[in-house]
This record gives structure tokens, sequence and C-alpha cells, in this order.
């Protein structure tokens, strides 16, 4: 069914302050016609893994800007094949060093974006992967 | 969905999410997993709580839930924000106002409305009988009080909360809105700012010019939900209520007023489903232009389709 909108969850783990970031891309993907959960700052890796389940979402975003990535983000993986949603597409965005992004792809982050990302090709990357994955699904 | 008995899956948090996702894209695999579901319904109490864009109800639902919770209740939440007209996307922002409940076991789900209306009912209606089975005892729907489709959903609570917050202007939006009528509770949130009592004041008066002198008058409760203040009181008045439909056996004819509505809705979409397969996109295109050019009127045209 190609036409039910893909289910987004955006985060932000960690301490760190504000949540601009993920609000201009929470509703860059609001008007690319996806449904997008926002759960905002603080987030832990449980309560995301435990939004991620009962929301059913086809994508986690998780925004970073305080480095604490390489600890939260394992965390989230973890969290998530525990309970059985290891079928997300998992997307990071913020500021990530270049050195980690390898890190990042091996923990099942398909997607990285730097701070200077234009939103449109964070929209184009999760409505192209999403659609691989619908045609994955009905074979 | 794996091929376990419908009902084993809503054993887990996972298994409950997949079904909902399911009746909210319907079809043939939504009407076998209600029908196998249906059995295990009818235990739920469902309370609906609607008012005006940022009462508080997200907030006032979250506090709601976590004194539920204290009670020892299993609790279900519903949130049902409005899609885009445009992109067909939406924000669904309510969950962010209920992480006091992370980690509880309490069940929440983001819906949006999806387009029209009836169709959102009938998946909230859907979502509602999963979590009915999956053993939830009180399931929150929070929907936003604007107009007719918020008030068909709040029908399919056996309890309805209206939602009212000082400063929102002078109207009482309740009121404004008409659907007061539909409240068993009237809250009064925001209670920390002025003109609560005035809020509060108004919405007594009018529920004595209300000539329907009911077994049940609705209370008016001030709240502060963001301190959890006066909630107590509201989730004592949700019980009283319960306990009311139950003493004066109210709760049969309220289901079957809303199973009224229901089969009427399912047949509405079926019987226009089946009609528009009979009718080719040329033909219907044909008879828009004989319509816009005066040629035929819609009637005439509507009784060819259904003789055809
Ligand atoms: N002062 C005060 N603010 C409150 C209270 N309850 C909620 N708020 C604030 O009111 C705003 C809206 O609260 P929500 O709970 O999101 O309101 P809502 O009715 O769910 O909003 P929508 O879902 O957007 O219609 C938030 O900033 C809350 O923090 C209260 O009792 N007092
Ligand atoms: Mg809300």
């Amino acid at each position: 069914m190609s036409d039910t909108p893909i289910r987004v969850l955006v985060a932000k783990p960690g301490l760190d302050g504000h949540d601009r970031g993920a609000k201009v891309v929470a509703r860059a993907l609001r008007d690319a016609g996806m449904e997008v959960i926002y759960t905002g700052i603080r987030q832990t890796p449980e309560m995301i893994a435990e939004a991620a389940v009962q929301e059913d979402v086809d994508v986690v975003g998780l925004s970073i800007l305080s480095g604490a990535h390489l600890e939260l983000f394992p965390r989230v993986t973890e969290l998530l094949k525990a309970k059985g949603k290891d079928d997300v597409l998992l997307v990071a965005g913020g500021i990530v060093p270049d050195e980690d992004i390898p890190r990042l792809n091996a923990l099942g982050f398909a997607g990285v974006f730097g701070p200077g990302t234009n939103t449109h090709d964070l929209v184009k990357f999760v409505q192209e992967k999403m659609a691989e994955q619908r045609i994955k699904d009905k074979d | 969905m794996n091929s376990q008995s419908p009902i084993s899956n809503l054993q887990s948090p996972l298994g409950i999410a997949r079904a909902i996702t399911q009746v909210e894209r319907g079809g043939e695999n939504t009407r076998q997993l209600i029908r196998a579901l249906f059995p295990f319904t009818g235990r739920a109490h469902i309370v609906g709580v609607t008012g005006a864009p940022g009462t508080g109800k997200s907030t006032l639902v979250n506090a709601l839930a976590k004194e539920l919770h204290a009670r020892a209740k299993r609790v279900a939440i519903i949130a049902v924000d409005p899609s885009s007209p445009f992109s067909g996307g939406a924000i669904l922002g309510d969950r962010f106002r209920m992480q006091d409940l992370a980690g509880t076991g309490i069940f929440i789900r983001s819906m949006a409305s999806r387009g029209q209306l009836g169709g959102l009912a009938a998946a909230v209606a859907d979502a509602l009988l999963i979590l009915d089975a999956a053993n939830f005892e009180l399931i929150l729907v929070e929907t936003v009080g604007a107009g007719q489709g918020e008030v068909e959903i709040a029908r399919h609570a056996h309890t309805t909360l209206v939602v009212e917050a000082p400063g929102l202007g002078d109207d009482i939006q309740a009121i404004k809105a008409g659907i007061l009528e539909i409240a068993d509770i009237l809250v009064v949130n925001k209670a920390d700012r002025e003109g609560a009592n005035a809020a509060a004041a108004a919405l007594e008066m009018n529920l004595n010019l209300n000539p329907n002198k009911a077994a049940w008058r609705p209370p008016v409760l001030k709240t502060i939900a963001l301190t959890f203040e006066g909630v107590n009181k509201v989730v004592d008045a949700i019980m009283k209520h319960a306990a009311y439909l139950d003493e004066k056996q109210l709760r049969v004819p309220r289901e079957r007023a809303r199973f009224d509505r229901e089969l009427r809705g399912l047949l509405e979409r079926e019987l226009l489903e089946r009609t528009l397969r009979r009718v080719t996109p040329a033909r219907w295109d044909e008879w828009l232009r004989q319509i816009t050019q005066r040629q035929r009127d819609p009637y005439s045209v509507a009784q060819e389709i259904l003789d055809s």
C-alpha cells in the first residue's frame, strides 16, 4: 500500500538544550506527506524505543548536538532489536564528526546528515529508502 | 503480522501497534482482524477528551493516565491530530506532553485524521476495539474539538470530557463549538490563570439553562494539569460516571447507538465503493461535463448510476 503515509519518529536524545533543527526537519517531513511523531528533547534511549514500537513507525530520526551519540545511539539500536522493532529505517542528523559516520553506518544508521543538510535531500533520502523497502516487503 | 492467532498477537506492545497500523489501512485484512477480535471486546471503558486547540488536553490526559495508573488501572491512549489538507502529512505532537508515562506500560498511539473524517472515525473505532481486546481497562481518546468529526469520535466514548481554558478570548469555546451537549464532565483547565472562575461560572449557567434534566448533571471541575492539581477529582468523576452508567443500565443503549452509527457508516462506504466500481472514469468525467454544462442535473445522473 504505497498510499499509506510514511510514519516517522523524530526525537532528540541527550541532555542538550534546543530542538530547532529537529522541528525544521519534522515540518519538512510533514510537508512531504509523512506523519511525524514529535517527541522533542531529552529523550532517553528507552523512551525512543518504546515510542517507536507503540507508534509502529517506519523511520526513526535522531537529532544530536552534544556529541553523546556514540553512547546513546548503540543503546537505541540495542533496545529496538530487543523489542523486535528492528525493521525501521534509522536516520541521524545534527553535528556528527566525519570520523564517526562509519561507526553510525555500522550501527544501522542508513543516513547521517550533517548540520548543513538541505531538508530536501533528507526528505528525498527517506522517500527513496522507504520506496525500496515497500517493494521488498511485497515480494 | 505473523500467523499466530490475532488475539495472542495482542500480548505484546509490538503486536498491538502493528494491529493498529493494519486497521488504519483498512481493506480485507482489517475486516478479518476485527472479525477475529470482536468477541473479545466490550470490556474497556472509553473516555473521550475533547476541546479547543491548546486548552491542555494532552497535558490533562498525561495527568489522568498517571493517576489512573496509580489506581492500578490498565490504561491506553489514542491521540488524534489533523492531517494537513495540503500535503496529507501531519505533525503528531500530543505524545510530547505525555513524557511522564514512559516506562509505565501505558500504551500511547498517535493517529492522524488522514483525510475524510468518516474514515478517521472508522480507524479510531477499530483501534479502540484492538486496545479493548488487548485488555486495557481504560482508554483515553484525545481529539481536537473543532468540528463534527471530532464530535463523532467522542460518541464512541462512554464518558466524554470537554476541556475548556481561560484566556482564549471571552467566548466559552465549548458553547461556541456546540460541543457542550456531548460533555459528561466539564473541565476548566489552566485554573492557575485569570478567568478560570468566570469560565466555570459560565459553564454552570449554561447547564442551568439546559432544559434536558437528565439524571446525570455534568460536574464542572477546575484543574491545573501541569501540576496535577484537581486531577484526582476528575478521575473520581470518571469513575462515578462509569458507575452511573452501570447503575442506570445505560451502557447497552449507548452501545446500541454507537453501533447503529457504525453500521450505517460501514454500509455507506461499502455501497459507495461498490457503486463507483461499476463506473469507468471516462463515464464519470462525461457525467461531470454534462452536469457542469447544465445538460443534466446531479439527481438524474445519480439515479442513472444507481439503476445501471
Ligand atoms: N498555565 C497552564 N498551562 C497549561 C496547563 N495545562 C497545559 N498547559 C500548557 O498549555 C499548552 C498546551 O497544552 P497541550 O496539553 O498541548 O494542549 P492541547 O489541548 O493538547 O493542544 P492541542 O492538542 O494542540 O489541541 C502547553 O504549553 C502546556 O504546557 C495548566 O494547567 N496551566
Ligand atoms: Mg494535544
